[in-house]
């Protein structure tokens, strides 16, 4: 279409198809008023406040609405379009209250800007406030009714929770049906405060009425979407946060990112280097308390800890051997970190005992993914789903866990792609789908199996792609011809129809998708599970184009990174087998080291490590930020090897779980108070930036694992990490990766700073980045795709009469991973305060428990207590409970049992018995709603 | 006087308990005893996005309101959230939505609603006094309240006891009414399909669709009638069957009898006589225009009419006079004359708030559905068969004083005999309501006459000679839209008939946009004062014209400013 030639206050001026006069006018420096549009929303056209005459036309048009046609001439500052437009400002303000809810009111900016004096219109009733909700304040006194947060609720995030309700002046934002706003199905991801013109909808207790010192560009520490953001700071506090357009959110955050950001202010931080007190035994059983931490360590200085922690590592290296040693690094870490970590691990421990929590969650994806298509990474980042006319989403729930890359989800739902949605939980995500498969717990293989049954069945194959890229195509058919969907529908739940319909759906569209989460890869049957997917996406030829795909979901912010850098136990950084001499050589060299220097056997996983500390094998540990007993499957367990260690040294933001066993303790950094570069689930990198300074004597981590290393014997003082500031450490070390890992050596650090995200694989300064590979061929030495067929595994412990129940563990919309950060952050302990274990409704009612009352869980490994929670989406026969409660650790039930290729643990099912009642839980010096209740 | 909607009482300000947070998911959750009593009600068959004014008038008639779980319920049903139901449940003033209390019980619905018309003709009637006297009368039981004009204007004061019009009312008729358990509106006989036929109904039909007629021929017949919407727009009629047609298929068709102009009774006259002939013309319209499905979309008020329709689509259905009907979808409206507005009454069909859409793109190319909508009031359907068959010469050579064509003008207020009167285009105001009104009541004097109902301003009597038709009244700052002529006399106050009129579009307005949301109330609240302010009101008079949405906006100032231009005496000040 052509460009469109028309007259805008006098000037000749062209018009983009599809481009509004306010957009033209906008790009050409004119400034027409505007309130409910704003760019990224769609327009609505109700305030009128950009209305311009048109000449010829009857009444003015809303500028924001309307596409200039050839020829057109508009006045935007006409004296008949000027009055209208001060009028309608005049007419809103009439009703806004006199007090300020926010710094930037747009009714008032346009009043001043166009001369509007004091109005001279009576004004409406008041409204109440409403005050019901921790994170955000209602105030529709000053509500203008432009929708604006109704677009960003509905449009946008597709949450829907946001209607406009009424009639005529009586028109009224609600939340759900008029409820208060903390008692509706709102889930806080700001989104409405953000759109908010006047302050209506404004942060919670007057936060963002100060004016910030400074405005530091950084990206969200939690899930793996990698959402940009800002931190918005006053006298080294962080006042709120507001979304910043990154290429995975354009502007958007979920609860977590907006509102989880003062933990790192939280009273229990540590501050100070702690050593165990002497005669203080480790006791795994104890129930412990951060805020009792003089009871368990005294204040050292930080050479006494480092000498002492550092130092007894490097006796027991040198006593027992350096397989007598491990590291866990840490996936919130920043990739120089885990790259350093690894680096320590290897050299200075001297094995490849490094492991981090990626073997918790996708490592069976991982394994999987490099055996069939030679690399671990997604195909193609979760905004293609927008391009994708199929999508399916199994074992994962991006709206509790990836909730921005739900919001693409849904909103390629609502343009017309077509939704699958398999998963034994029902979640928000399936109110979306066009097919929703809730299958039995521990069926993916037959499930899966049985839509590549119809796929060969029904000929719906892609043969030039089978034939051009893969190879054991016929070994996949032979495995799956036992697998109708008829015969496995009383093995998975689903009827047959229901699987052909998908099968073909998936198979036939013009490009399918395919992400996944955790419910897939923590099976014992995980990689089975991976490679079903694979098979699938393989045989229908969808992969390597845009809207196709594999993309397993990411869980923590740089898990993608942490694994890229070389933080697991069979790899250096950028997959390079230990075993492989080259691999070998080209690390020796790089790091400046005889070959024999490094390791060539694969180290010990985190499940192995735990089981070789009680088997006396392993001796001495350094956990960098990870919180193994609360995230290892049966924790007691893992606690109980944790304490037999005869030197742990944790390092770590507070006294974790984990940190309560240690040795030494050293007090680090957290996320806003650092910068380094961190790789989210799309493969990009982005730039995360100090934003605070460090309390007390807390220090760079980055810091701190080069001190380490001086303890071990390494003279890392080239990298010129200092204690509160490793900026320019971090440059250096991202330098050096550089040269060791091929994947990212086309983005130096300066263009990081410049860009602040920029995808691998990247091949040099001018290359933008790759968001979609595989497109010729896979990087398997032979280019070719593997089908890997998979048969029926059970999962390891099936329930019975005594354990009837099946346990699903996971994570809470509000709550990350073991909890540390969350629950210490007072927005998001204030929506979920309590322990609760899903159940449905029918399954309470047979246990006799009533909704809230207490229940308690036992498997064979352990028992908790918590309250019960009824939830319609939690199939019979299950019960769902989140991992990050302190008081009710759900891990001490879970299974340990590994899948034998990936070494990860059963996490998704284990069998467990509930019974009505128990002790209620205890909330101790965190948690429970403390932190708001405080003030 | 009881509020017209039941109030929602704000749910408590303090957020939930923690002990709240334990027990379930987020929000209000729901019932499944509500879902089984919601299933009962509507099957069990997948429910329609598009038929969620149809569910929801399904629940409001069995329970007497729409309860917060019933609406949690119905949105489960239809994968849609509960704001979106809620929303759509709370724009309509039909519908009494109500909150559970805190212990999850809900107010018990009144056991009747006794609804009297505050239209103009009905105020000038007495309304007043009959909504100052009934409460008492009635007793706490029954709910009394003040309706828009409710279209029976000719019979007014109308009150309306459930769904029964009590014509002429006087507190004792109504009184009577109520004990005497009437409550709906049989319709009074009317031409059913068996007498239309019988008197060579659906010939015309028959021709088309067996070749006899072109639909070329028939669209260069309505041209050349020069008919024009009879809703009030007045856009020619052949030309927009000739602008759909064009457009790609499937195309589809609205038809309004949201007929809530005040003042305006004229589709509802010819609905309760002769039906077919409306039929037979949406029927010919589909054929030439090559609609795929009708939604015809009636004013809740008119339930006689709804009966007769239900009847005769029925009848339609089950003896096609030609095979291979559209599809015709019979939608019911929920009190909300803004639907009445073509645009917002395509998102009523769809199962929306009715809020006017921008415009452009039009609904002739993006429409119900998103698909070319071919949209025309009742009346002008009504004409179709009479001009095919009659040819365009008989309609186009009647009127007077140079214009073409006939009206039906509904006329009340202070006349002898009010009604719809087919006359002349052009024709004045004098002429109608001496030829064909039987002259002013006993006793009044002409003083000033509205030509288009509450929309289209207010003349003086020095202007009663000019002819009535579109495009005839602009220059006096009015326009005859669905010509609805109100007759005031001497013993009227214009200003208490502007702030009547200003009260209707304060209650009739979406919300949608500031200049009629905020200006409708304002300039109530200006009007009520003792004094107005003249250049305060003619500000909001300009804002409200040029810049809103839609025509209830834009026509919103007209009588304001009419009586602040033709009766400068009377501006109270």
């Amino acid at each position: 279409m052509k460009p469109v030639e028309f007259t805008l206050d006098g000037r000749a001026v062209q018009g983009a198809p599809g481009e509004t006069i306010w957009a033209v006018a906008s790009r050409e420096g004119i400034a027409i008023p505007h309130l409910c549009h704003q760019p990224g929303l769609e327009p609505a056209g109700n305030c009128r406040a950009c209305v311009v005459e048109v000449a010829g036309e009857r009444t003015l048009a809303a500028s924001c609405c309307r596409q200039p046609a050839e020829g057109m001439v508009v006045h935007s500052d006409s004296e008949r379009a000027r009055k209208s437009q001060q009028l309608v400002i005049e007419l809103l303000q009439a009703d806004l209250p006199e007090t300020a809810l926010t710094r930037h009111n747009e009714v008032d900016d346009w009043a001043a800007r166009l001369g509007v004096g004091r109005p001279r219109f009576p004004a409406r009733p008041a409204v109440a406030p409403d005050a019901s909700h921790p994170a955000i304040a209602v105030n529709l006194e000053a509500c203008i009714q432009c929708t604006r947060c109704l677009r960003a609720c509905r449009d946008e995030q597709a949450n829907d929770v946001i209607g406009l309700a009424f009639r005529g002046a009586q028109a009224q934002i609600v939340f759900d049906q008029g409820d208060a706003m903390g008692a509706s199905s709102c889930v806080a991801c700001g989104e409405c405060v953000q759109a908010c013109p006047t302050g209506a909808l404004s942060p919670a207790r007057d936060a963002a009425l100060a004016t910030p010192d400074r405005s530091v560009e950084s990206v969200c520490p939690y899930c793996g979407v990698g959402c940009q953001l800002t931190y918005h700071v006053k006298d080294d506090r962080i006042l709120y946060v507001e979304g910043r357009d990154g290429p995975a959110n354009q502007g958007r955050l979920c609860v977590k990112g907006r509102y989880g950001f003062d933990y790192a202010r939280h009273p229990q931080r540590l501050t100070v280097p702690l050593i165990r007190r002497e005669g203080v035994p480790k006791d795994a059983q104890a129930p412990f308390d951060p805020s009792d931490v003089h009871r368990l360590f005294r204040e050292a200085s930080w050479d006494e800890a480092l000498a002492l922690g550092g130092g007894t590592l490097k006796h027991l290296r040198d006593t027992h051997g350096p397989r007598a040693l491990a590291g866990f690094g840490s996936a919130k870490g920043s990739n120089e970190e885990a790259y350093l970590f690894q680096k320590l691990v290897r050299l200075g421990l001297g094995s490849n005992n490094v492991d981090h929590c990626t073997r918790l969650c996708h490592a069976s994806s991982v394994a999987a993914l490099l055996e069939g298509i030679g690399s671990a990474a997604v195909s193609n980042p979760v905004m293609d789903v927008l391009q994708a006319e199929v999508v399916i989403v199994i074992g994962a729930n991006p709206t509790v866990n990836h909730p921005v890359a739900a919001t693409w989800i849904k909103n390629a739902v609502r343009q017309g792609t077509k939704l699958v949605v398999m998963d034994p939980r029902r979640g928000e995500l399936a109110r979306h789908a066009t097919h929703v498969l809730p299958f039995k717990p521990g069926a993916d293989v037959p499930l899966l199996n049985s839509m590549m049954h119809v796929i060969v069945d029904e000929g719906l194959v892609d043969q030039t792609f089978i034939a051009g890229r893969t190879e054991g195509y016929a070994a996949l058919v032979e495995n799956v011809r036992a697998f109708s969907p008829e015969a496995m529908a009383p093995v998975t739940g689903i009827d047959a129809a229901t699987v052909r319909t998908v099968a073909r759906l998936y198979a036939r569209s013009r490009g399918s998708m395919i992400l996944w989460g955790m419910g897939i890869s923590q099976h014992v049957h995980g990689t089975d599970n991976a490679r079903c997917l694979i098979a699938l996406a393989l045989m229908t030829g969808q992969i390597g184009r845009p809207g196709t795909g594999l993309h397993p979901l990411r869980g923590q912010n740089n898990v993608q990174g942490a694994s890229d850098s070389g933080l697991i136990p069979m790899m250096f950084p950028d997959y390079q087998h230990v075993s492989d001499a080259d691999a070998r050589a080209r690390m020796a060299a790089a790091w400046g080291v005889p070959v024999q220097r490094i390791d060539d056997r694969p180290g010990l996983t985190v499940v192995e490590v735990m089981k070789a500390i009680l088997a006396g094998q392993v001796k001495g540990m350094y956990i960098l930020g990870e919180n193994p007993a609360m995230s290892d499957p049966d924790a007691q367990h893992a606690r109980e090897a944790l304490a037999s260690l005869d030197m742990l040294v944790v390092q770590d933001i507070f006294l974790t779980e984990t940190a309560a066993l240690a040795d030494v303790v050293l007090p680090a950094s957290a996320f806003a108070e650092k910068t380094g570069s961190f790789t989210n689930t799309d493969r990009t990198v982005q730039m995360g930036r100090q934003a605070l300074g460090l309390p007390g004597q807390a220090r760079q981590d980055l810091w701190i694992v080069t001190a380490m290393a001086a303890q071990l014997g390494l003279d890392w003082s080239p990298y010129g990490a200092t204690p509160a500031d490793c900026r320019d450490a971090a440059a250096r070390v991202w330098e050096e990766m550089r040269q060791v890992m091929p994947s990212i050596a086309g983005i130096p650090w300066a263009r990081l700073v410049r860009e602040h995200a920029v995808t691998y694989p990247c091949d040099g300064d001018d290359d933008p980045g790759q968001p979609v590979v595989f497109t010729e061929r896979f990087p398997t030495t032979d280019g070719r795709g593997r089908f890997v067929p998979a048969d029926i595994v059970p999962p390891d412990e099936r329930p019975d009469a005594d354990y009837p129940l099946v346990l699903i563990t996971g994570r809470q919309l509000e709550h990350w991973h073991t909890g540390s950060m969350t629950r210490r952050s007072g927005v998001l302990d204030a929506i979920e305060p309590d322990p609760v274990a899903w159940l449905h409704p029918t399954e309470l009612a047979r246990l006799g428990v009533a909704p809230g009352g207490v229940i308690t869980l036992a498997s064979r490994r352990g028992q908790v207590s918590l309250y019960a929670r009824s939830d319609e989406g939690t199939p019979q026969g299950a019960v769902f409970v989140a991992f990050c409660w302190y008081e009710a650790a759900v891990n001490k039930l879970t299974n340990p049992a590994l899948d034998p290729v990936a070494k990860i643990p059963e996490f998704k099912y284990c069998a467990v018995r509930a019974l009505a009642g128990g002790p209620a839980p205890a909330a101790g010096s965190f948690g429970g709603g403390q932190l708001l209740q405080a003030g | 006087m009881n509020a017209p909607v039941i109030p929602i009482v704000p749910a408590p300000a303090a957020g939930p308990s923690r002990q709240r947070r334990r027990q379930g998911l987020k929000g209000r959750q729901v019932d499944p005893a509500v879902r089984a009593e919601l299933r009962a009600l509507l099957g069990d068959e997948p429910l329609r996005r598009d038929r969620l004014i149809e569910y929801l008038h399904v629940l409001q008639d069995a329970q007497g309101q729409l309860g917060t779980p019933q609406l949690a319920a119905l949105a489960e049903r239809l994968r849609l959230s509960q704001a979106e139901v809620f929303e759509v449940a709370s724009f309509y003033h039909h519908f009494d939505v109500v909150r559970e209390d805190e212990q999850g019980r809900l107010p018990v619905p009144p056991r009747l609603t006794v609804r009297v018309c505050d239209g103009l003709s009905c105020e000038l009637a007495g309304a007043q006094a009959l909504l100052a006297r009934l409460p008492a009368l009635l007793g706490a039981e029954v709910r009394v309240i003040p309706a828009p004009c409710v279209g029976r204007c000719e019979t007014a004061p109308v009150a309306v006891v459930h769904q029964h019009p009590v014509r002429h009312a006087t507190a004792e008729s109504v009184q009577q009414a109520v004990a005497q358990g009437q409550r709906i509106h049989e319709p009074e006989p009317y031409a059913g399909l068996a007498a239309y036929r019988a008197a060579g109904g659906y010939a015309l039909l028959r021709d088309c669709t067996e070749g006899r007629r072109s639909a070329d021929e028939l669209i260069a017949t309505l041209e050349a009638s020069a008919l024009r919407g009879l809703g009030g727009a007045g856009f020619p009629a052949g030309r927009k069957w000739r602008i759909v047609r064009a457009q790609p298929v499937p195309r589809l068709m609205a038809v309004n009898i949201d007929e809530g102009e005040p003042g305006t009774f004229k589709d509802r006259w010819y609905l309760e006589r002769d039906p077919h002939r409306f039929l037979e013309g949406l029927l010919v319209a589909a054929w030439a225009v090559g609609i795929e499905a009708v939604y015809v979309y009636l004013r809740d008020e008119y339930h006689g009419g709804r009966a007769i329709l239900q009847r005769e689509l029925a009848a339609l259905a089950a003896e096609p006079p030609v095979p291979g009907l559209p599809t015709i979808e019979l939608r019911r409206g929920a009190g909300a004359y803004i639907c009445g507005e073509e645009s917002a009454m395509i998102e009523s069909i769809e199962g929306k708030r009715g809020l006017p859409r921008q415009r452009p793109p039009y609904v002739a190319q993006v429409g119900l559905f998103g698909r070319p909508t071919l949209e025309h009031n009742f009346e002008t359907l009504y004409w179709v068969r009479d001009i095919v068959e009659r040819g365009a010469d008989w309609f186009a050579s009647q009127g007077r004083h140079g214009r073409k064509g006939l009206r039906s003008f509904s006329v009340s207020g202070r006349v002898r005999e009010p009604g719809v009167k087919l006359a002349p285009a052009g024709i004045t105001l004098r002429e109608l309501v001496d030829e064909f009104c039987g002259g002013m009541l006993p006793g009044h004097e002409l003083k000033a006459y509205l030509p288009g109902g509450a929309s289209g301003g207010i003349l003086p009597a020095r202007l009663a000679d000019v002819p009535l038709d579109f495009d005839t009244l602009q220059p006096h700052g009015c326009f005859i839209g669905s010509a609805a002529v109100i007759v005031l006399s001497q013993h009227d106050s214009v200003a208490a008939a502007a702030r009547n009129l200003m009260r209707f579009f304060e209650h009739e307005s979406c919300g949608q946009c500031t200049p009629c949301r905020n200006g409708t109330a304002k300039a109530s609240q200006l009007l009520a004062q003792p004094r107005w302010d003249r250049e305060l009101l003619a500000d909001l008079g300009t804002v409200m014209r040029d810049a809103s949405i839609c025509g209830l906006g834009q026509a919103a100032p007209n009588p304001v400013d009419c009586v602040m231009r033709y009766f400068p005496h009377e501006v109270p000040a």
